[in-house]
């Protein structure tokens, strides 16, 4: 089923290691970090706009 | 009271907010599953090419990312062409949540294409009319990021993003045509609906990554466009009922 011969095989890539790891790296790096950064924005959309609404709410008081 | 399903129920921002919110984690799954059962295939079972050694491999990430590349800018567009014809609060929401995943991969096409370009070919980078088209592609979801951005009132930043993504949707058919309609340096399509020419498992390797990066996708913009809407809907009772009822 597996058609690699041994770990190091894989890791090597047939030469093409350097190519084919550079990308699959930055690929997996992206989607790494890109859901990070939304939920970090989200949380402090949210707390922004917590406080924004807590002052609004007493000066109208 | 009617049980009648009504899209304009789920097109509302208080609705659909809630809504994304329950499918996000099933997208991530479904990402996740799609992305380890592709990477099984494509990086361990399908076996080498003849003429590409085991180069060849990039292009499951690579095809995956320059389909969503023009892909997402396609919905962009649709979007845009809703917002503009309809004037709806939503459209315009959607598009932008889109821009960066879609910015995004047409950097992913672009730079997995520079390394798999260098071995092949010899050159990171040729101007050739696949790449120099790709390449426009990601000028324009930068272009259009600038733009709302640059604008205050967002139903303005809509109305002016949105012309762009129209006037630019012309990009995606010669990206997608110009290997036929020019002699590119870049290869014909390899995935047909007729007959492909891939193994077996390179080509089910290829298309669950397409899932994946499709359901990836999916998953980070309905986070984004859950951003957008509290920021833009701040007014409405329902953000700050959202927003009281979220106890930490």
């Amino acid at each position: 089923m597996i058609y690699w011969n041994s770990f190091a095989d894989f890791i090597h890539m047939g030469g093409y290691g350097l190519y084919v790891w550079g990308s699959f790296g930055v690929n997996v790096l992206i989607m790494a970090i890109e859901p990070i950064v939304v939920t970090r924005n989200q949380k402090a959309t949210k707390a922004r706009l917590k406080r924004q609404i807590r002052a609004e709410s007493r000066s109208t008081e | 009271m009617t049980d009648r399903f009504n899209l304009y129920k789920y097109a509302a921002p208080a609705t659909f907010y809630p809504l994304a919110g329950k499918l996000i984690p099933w997208f991530a799954a479904a990402s996740v599953i799609f992305g380890l059962a592709g990477l099984y295939l494509g990086m361990l079972v399908a076996p080498t090419d003849f003429q590409q050694g085991e180069g060849y491999r990039i292009i499951f990430i690579h095809v995956p990312a320059s389909w969503m590349s023009m892909f997402i800018y396609l919905v962009m567009a649709f979007w845009a062409a809703i917002g503009l014809a309809f004037n709806t609060r939503l459209s315009g929401m959607m598009a932008q949540a889109l821009a960066p995943t879609g910015a995004l991969m047409a950097f992913l096409s672009l730079w997995t294409g520079a390394l798999w370009g260098k071995p092949m070919w010899g050159a990171w980078w040729v101007w050739d009319a696949r790449l120099t088209s790709e390449l426009i592609l990601l000028f324009l979801y930068i272009g259009y990021m600038a733009l709302t951005a640059a604008i205050d009132d967002p139903r303005r930043a809509d109305k002016a993003g949105g012309l762009l993504l129209l006037v630019g949707v012309v990009n995606v058919p010669i990206i997608y045509f110009s290997v036929k309609w020019w002699n590119t340096l870049h290869q014909g399509s390899t995935v047909n609906l007729t007959k492909s020419s891939m193994a077996t498992t390179m080509l089910y390797g290829m298309l669950l990554m397409a899932l994946c990066f499709w359901m990836y996708s999916i998953a980070v913009a309905f986070m984004r466009v859950r951003t957008i809407m509290l920021e833009r809907e701040r007014h409405t009772d329902w953000v700050k009922a959202e927003l009281e009822g979220d106890a930490r």
